[in-house]
Order: structure tokens, then C-alpha cells, then sequence
């Protein structure tokens, strides 16, 4: 077994340049950043399996998805795991916004 | 909180440290360049649920001592160009530190 890294554990491997201009906050990013306020302070889940979730992204999803990208879909990865949510709900709730997209809304 | 919960503080400030060269997979917060690094500890910052734990939605019990770990740059990175005096400070829990 080789020396693990995980895709999150950069420091000290090349990189780019760092962007340092500011940038304003979605509404959705908000949302998501509210939302593991409240999960975590209702005890639902911890910022660790926040942070264990998002390193257990594939290294393709990893770049691709934004920051709150990996987010949510680290505390959905969390909330399935804990039985908080079910696979069947988020599907049909996922399928319920999608009509409401599609609807023109 | 009680002491049981807590594990005792091992190192005091001033004192040497070595961050064990240890590489499993799972949830680890000791960056993977430090780690076979040596350094100075700087500060013990308090006890914290263990993250590895804790990552898995365990209890984290007991409590870890955190410390912040100072090391000189040259040391961490072999091509280092700056200053010679200058640090990184790192935070790292106590079961990640041996003595040096």
C-alpha cells in the first residue's frame, strides 16, 4: 500500500496562481451555508463528516464542482448515512424541483 | 467537562517534537507535508473531540490535546529560498506528536 494522500491534502504540490479578488455569495450559497449551521447545531451532523465526505469525492468531481457544490452534496452524502434522509425521498423530492424547473418556473 | 473525558497534555511549550510519518486513508487533519517533520511546540491550544472520530459520526472521546507546532520552513520544504529564520505553525493533535 503506497503513502496515502487525499485530494484535498495539496500543501506543497504546484498550483496556479491564487485569485484574490473578492466575490459575492449566490442565494443558494447562503442556503447551503445556513443549512449546516442548523444541522449542526440540531446535532444532525458535524463538520468533520462535512470535510471527511468532501474528500471522499472522486478526483474528477472534486475539480469540477464549485465550493458550495461540494457542500451540498457532502451533507447529503451525511444525511443519507445517518438515515436523516432516504435515497427514495431526495430522488422524488430531486424529480419534484426538476417538473418545477421545467415548468418555466 | 469531566477529566475523563479529556486526555492529559504529554508536551509543554518549548518543548522538541517529531509528527509521526504515518499515512492511512480516512479523515486525517495533519497535512501529509509536515508529517516526519520536526518541530517546536509552541502552544497548547485545548482538548478537542477527535476528528478522526468524530468524521465518522463516533463520539470523539476523549478528548485530544491541540497543539500549535512551529517549524522552521527550510526544514519543511528542502529548496526553501527565504529567509532562514523564517516558521510555519502548524495545529496538530497530540496523538500525531512523539517526542524529539
Amino acid at each position: 500500500m503506497t503513502n496515502y494522500r487525499g485530494i484535498h491534502d495539496i500543501g506543497g504540490l504546484p498550483a496556479g496562481t491564487v485569485e484574490l479578488t473578492e466575490h459575492d455569495y449566490v442565494l443558494w450559497e447562503k442556503r447551503v451555508d445556513a443549512l449546516l449551521v442548523l444541522l449542526t447545531k440540531k446535532g444532525l451532523m458535524t463538520v468533520d463528516e462535512l470535510r471527511r465526505n468532501i474528500e471522499g469525492l472522486g478526483l474528477d468531481a472534486y475539480d469540477k464542482m464549485s465550493y458550495y457544490e461540494r457542500w451540498i452534496y457532502s451533507i447529503t452524502q451525511t444525511l443519507i448515512q445517518r438515515g436523516v434522509i432516504s435515497i427514495d425521498e431526495l430522488g422524488r423530492k430531486m424529480a419534484e424541483a426538476q417538473a418545477r424547473t421545467d415548468g418555466g418556473r | 467537562m469531566a477529566a475523563a473525558e479529556s486526555v492529559a497534555p504529554q508536551f509543554r511549550t518549548g518543548e522538541r517534537v517529531a509528527v509521526r510519518a504515518a499515512y492511512p486513508i480516512g479523515h486525517v487533519r495533519t497535512p501529509s507535508y509536515i508529517r516526519g517533520k520536526r518541530g517546536v511546540i509552541e502552544r497548547l491550544c485545548g482538548a478537542y473531540g477527535n476528528p478522526e472520530e468524530l468524521a465518522y459520526a463516533r463520539p470523539g472521546l476523549p478528548k485530544q490535546p491541540l497543539y500549535r507546532v512551529r517549524f522552521l520552513q527550510r526544514e519543511v520544504w528542502p529548496a526553501y529560498g527565504g529567509n532562514p529564520g523564517d516558521t510555519v505553525d502548524v495545529e496538530i493533535f497530540q496523538h500525531w506528536l512523539e517526542p524529539a
